[in-house]
């Protein structure tokens, strides 16, 4: 194996390579650098570092489906009519030939019959929405679990976030559009939830649909917000959130010579650039083939919108569902007071609902890092299993989240399975509380046993799964230990420490004065951190080993015993090894 | 601030945070087989060649695709489908993954696959960075005057509060205030009730006992002398999306007529509003045994035999009733508006 080794880099730290007589390029490049400066720019990004792991990929997802959406909505744009003036239909699909209808959903049957690749470039610019928010869903749990939401990077949780409810926002604007009976049955219902707001609810009603439900204004307003407003909120907002990635450096998972001063990767050129670029043209590839291969939204089933009509199993997109399961389970209460009416069966579950837990996801850094007392900088990830507490909170929001999102199937679900939808229902309601707390605390401990096992993994090695005989007749399974790379990387990471009220002194070594919540914080922090296994200190790990070696000396005498088997555990070759041997 | 920062400091040094194991460091970088065969690297070359080819060949698939296949009224089809999307959907996802597969594959067999190291820097900027900041700062504080001529400040903040008043006014003229609209529809004194969609008046002998008929004012179909529709366009939208309206017959005796609503039904047909009061969608899914409507966007369900009340689901008030009574030719007609407001419950209702 000799291989020339003399051009690989393995650091960023190179002497520049000597200037030569500029070719073509050459003076494009000097032309371009005298003007914009990118050199320098250039310089610090070009062989930037970006650590390897499948799940970082979920956020690139996320970005190119955003592209196809940028890209398939301009093609939309060029046919679709945002109006609600009356026509009478009168293109290619017989069914509906003579129909009166607004001119967004003539435009939205021209686009699908009549246009060709129209009905591909629809069904693209919708599963790519999906695509979008679903694996902005995803990389958010992964930044949740992983850690690396942690300072320096608080604020690229907050503006994902953003990314999120805005990207859910846009969702539901541009199904809307069409003019269907299904879309105008959602913006209906909308318009519902707004007039459940105290004080303001009918006037906001009145203002954006430009007079009573449902007036002419609607599309054309919430088409000036899907192609205009949100799109250009959104792309400063992945600007920034890229911008900040590249600032902060990539986090990485802890492993041989990955800590937290360093970064270990692939250079951006030429490696992460051609995987982050192939990637562009999967995403938009499958997209493609989704569009032309997936029916969805097919508007001409639904008909026109028609305030009078309704189909069974409406359903919003399925972002939309877990508010929409709230609703449906809200037992129906209204007050009445002073001449007025709060519909609390409406306004909780559709508008404080939302806006809570979204609040509770753009706090969840701050929440943590203060009862933690944690402020140091971190790019090493967590695994799950290592910090219990924050692991069991997400699964008890992911908990609350899927009850109500099959809430919002629950008609789908009685049909489906012969239930009662009232028992399903009822169900819900009580679920809804229970669930959340059940899983909490099921997840704390199952990740709590998940470190004990990495304990033992670590102190007494891996089980081989070799049953061994003594001569006296008792049994044992043989550990084996596991490799160095491996229990460093079980062993890297943080000692935690309980906040405890008492403990803070200023500079002065006086005691700083108790504040109100302090209780509330040190209990809050024993129940984030005490019951979790902290990594073994040198001297445990010392002393198993000790431990270890009195316990081979005990299976010693089993060693080479025909049929033992361990030869095959996979830890080194085993080529010419018999089964049994000649004993 | 700096109780915290000094808790840093201990943490950090704190020596049971050291790893019980010493880093041993980035492991020996191996060599892919494309590194030390130069064949298995042509090889990789020419797969990586194929798969651009490949796209190059889909994309001519789908240009003729795009000219062959018809769409529109006579449009192609394949197994059911329309034959241009499915032909131009796989051709344009097979052009794209193509590339996509084969610049990956380039990327993973061919080129340089050295993992190297970077080091981190805090993202805070230096002590003496900040310091000239906070100096800059003062400086541009101290010079623009801000701080000693708080009249000059106050008055600009007020003058620039202000100006959101005229961006907050402009948006005045988005809608008409609410008035009393809500609080009324259509209806009236006297005005049949006709089938949806045909417009066609209704005989109560028409109607059996478990009948049930979506129904709408007369006016929404009527015209005038010229032949013009009475109500067109959003005039016609909004009455029909709030005087839409069930008939159900169904046994006199089955009828709980609250107070006051004795003489509301004809024969045992009454007649509801088809907008939920929950949050507006209309209702019909009818449970002929039971007389019970269910909505089919949230499930309220309202007890037609007993003045709609809420029997189940998240709405909290019973749908309103139409007072029915016949004209002299025997046709359903209304004795008057509803007696409250339809659809979802605003804050001025009351």
């Amino acid at each position: 194996m000799s291989v020339d080794t003399s051009k690989v880099a393995d650091t960023n730290a190179g002497t520049a390579a000597t200037p030569k007589k500029p070719g073509k390029a050459g003076v494009v490049a000097n032309w371009a650098d005298e003007r914009l400066g990118l050199g320098t720019l250039m310089k610090k990004n070009l062989r930037k570092v970006f650590p390897d792991h499948w799940s970082f990929m979920l956020g690139e997802i996320a970005l190119w489906s955003f592209v196809v959406l940028l890209l398939s909505g301009v093609f939309l744009t060029l046919w679709y009519t945002p109006s609600m003036g009356e026509v009478e239909y009168q293109g290619s699909y017989n069914p509906l030939r003579g129909v009166e209808m607004s001119e967004a959903m003539a435009s939205t049957l021209r686009l699908s019959f009549d246009v060709r690749g129209g009905l591909l470039m629809r069904q693209m610019h919708h599963w790519a929405a999906m695509l979008f928010i679903a694996s902005m869903m995803i990389h958010l749990l992964r930044v949740y679990f992983t850690g690396a939401f942690r300072k320096p990077r608080e604020l690229n949780w907050v503006i994902g976030s953003l990314l999120l409810l805005l990207g859910t926002l846009e969702g539901f604007t541009g199904y809307s559009l069409p003019d269907d009976l299904l879309s105008g049955t959602g913006i209906r219902a909308a318009d519902g939830f707004m007039k459940s707001m105290p004080v303001v609810g009918t006037y906001m009603s009145f203002f954006l649909f430009g007079g009573e439900f449902p007036g002419e204004a609607i599309i054309p307003r919430l088409y000036t917000v899907h192609v205009l407003l949100i799109p250009g909120i959104l792309l400063a907002l992945i600007a920034a959130h890229m911008l900040l990635l590249v600032y902060h450096k990539h986090t990485q998972w802890p492993g041989p010579g990955r800590t937290e001063e360093n970064v270990v990767g692939f250079p951006m050129l030429p490696v992460y650039a051609a995987k982050a670029g192939g990637f562009f043209f999967i995403v938009f590839g499958v997209s493609a083939l989704m569009g032309g291969l997936l029916s969805i939204n097919p508007v001409w089933k639904f008909g026109p919108y028609d305030p009078t009509k309704v189909t069974a199993g409406s359903q919003p997109d399925w972002y939309m569902g877990w508010p929409d399961g709230l609703l449906r389970i809200m037992p129906g209460w209204e007050s009445h007071f002073w001449g007025v009416t709060l519909s609390w069966n409406v306004f909780i579950p559709i508008i404080v609902m939302p806006g809570l837990m979204f609040t509770i996801l753009l706090m969840l850094p701050f929440i943590e890092s203060w009862v933690t007392g944690d402020k140091r900088d971190h790019h090493l990830l967590q695994r799950p299993r290592n910090a219990p507490t924050r692991t069991a909170v997400m699964v008890a929001l992911m908990t609350f989240y899927g009850l109500a999102w099959i809430a919002g199937g629950n008609d789908i679900i009685a049909i489906k399975l012969h239930l009662s939808i009232n028992q399903i229902t009822y169900f819900i309601r009580a679920a809804i509380f229970v669930g959340p707390v059940i899983a909490f605390l099921i997840t704390r401990r199952w990740c709590i046993s998940l470190q004990r096992h990495d304990e033992q993994k670590l102190l007494h090695g891996y089980e081989t799964g070799i049953i061994m005989r003594s001569a006296e007749g008792g049994y044992s399974e043989r550990h084996l230990p596991v490799n160095e790379a491996e229990a460093y990387t079980l062993t890297a990471r943080e000692r935690e420490e309980v906040w405890t009220p008492g403990d803070r002194t200023d500079a002065n070594g006086v005691p700083a004065k108790r504040g109100r919540l302090d209780g509330l914080r040190g209990k809050l922090s024993t129940l984030m951190y005490a019951d979790n296994v902290q990594p073994v200190t040198k001297e445990e790990l010392e002393a198993a080993h000790h431990h270890a070696d009195h316990e081979h000396e005990l299976q010693a005498s089993l060693e080479g015993q025909p049929a033992d088997g361990h030869q095959f555990n996979g830890h080194h070759a085993v080529d010419g090894e018999d089964l049994r041997g000649d004993h | 601030m700096s109780i915290d920062h000094d808790q840093d400091v201990t943490r950090a040094e704190r020596s049971d945070n050291v790893p019980a194991i010493p880093d041993p460091g980035l492991p020996e970088h191996t060599w892919r087989p494309t590194d030390v065969d130069e064949r298995l690297a042509k090889r990789a070359e020419r797969q990586v060649a194929t798969l651009f080819g490949l796209s190059s060949v889909c994309v001519l698939l789908f240009l003729v695709s795009y000219f062959v296949l018809d769409v529109g009224d006579n449009h192609t089809t394949f197994a059911g489908f329309g034959a241009s999307t499915v032909a131009l959907g796989s051709t344009l996802g097979g052009a794209l993954l193509f590339i996509g597969i084969g610049i990956i594959q380039w990327a993973r067999k061919l080129m340089g696959d050295h993992e190297i190291s970077e080091m981190r820097h805090p993202a805070r900027s230096s002590d003496e960075d900040r310091a000239a900041t906070l100096e800059a700062l003062a400086l541009g504080a101290e010079e623009s005057g801000i701080g000693r001529r708080p009249l000059v400040r106050n008055s600009l903040l007020g003058a620039v509060g202000l100006l959101g008043l005229p961006a907050i006014v402009m948006l005045r003229d988005l809608g008409p205030l609410p008035g009393d609209k809500l609080y009324h529809t259509v209806w009236e004194k006297g005005m049949r009730v006709v089938r949806d969609v045909v417009g066609t008046p209704i005989n109560k002998a028409d109607l059996e006992i478990g009948d049930l008929v979506n129904a709408e004012p007369e006016i929404v179909f009527a015209v005038d002398e010229e032949g013009e529709h009475v109500l067109e366009g959003v005039e016609l939208q909004v009455a029909k999306s709030k005087a839409a309206v069930i008939l159900l017959r169904m046994d006199p005796s089955d009828i709980t007529p609250a107070k006051g609503r004795e003489n509301w039904s004809v024969d045992g047909i009454v007649c509801y509003s088809k907008i939920c009061t929950h949050v507006g969608c209309p209702i019909s899914l009818n449970e002929r045994k039971t007389h019970h409507l269910l909505c089919p966007c949230h499930q309220s369900t309202f007890d037609l035999a007993d003045s709609g009340k809420v029997v189940f689901g998240p709405a909290a008030r019973s749908l309103p009733q139409l007072p029915l009574m016949v004209d002299e030719e025997g046709f359903l007609v209304a004795q008057s508006d509803f007696t409250e407001p339809v659809g979802p419950s605003f804050w001025e209702r009351g």
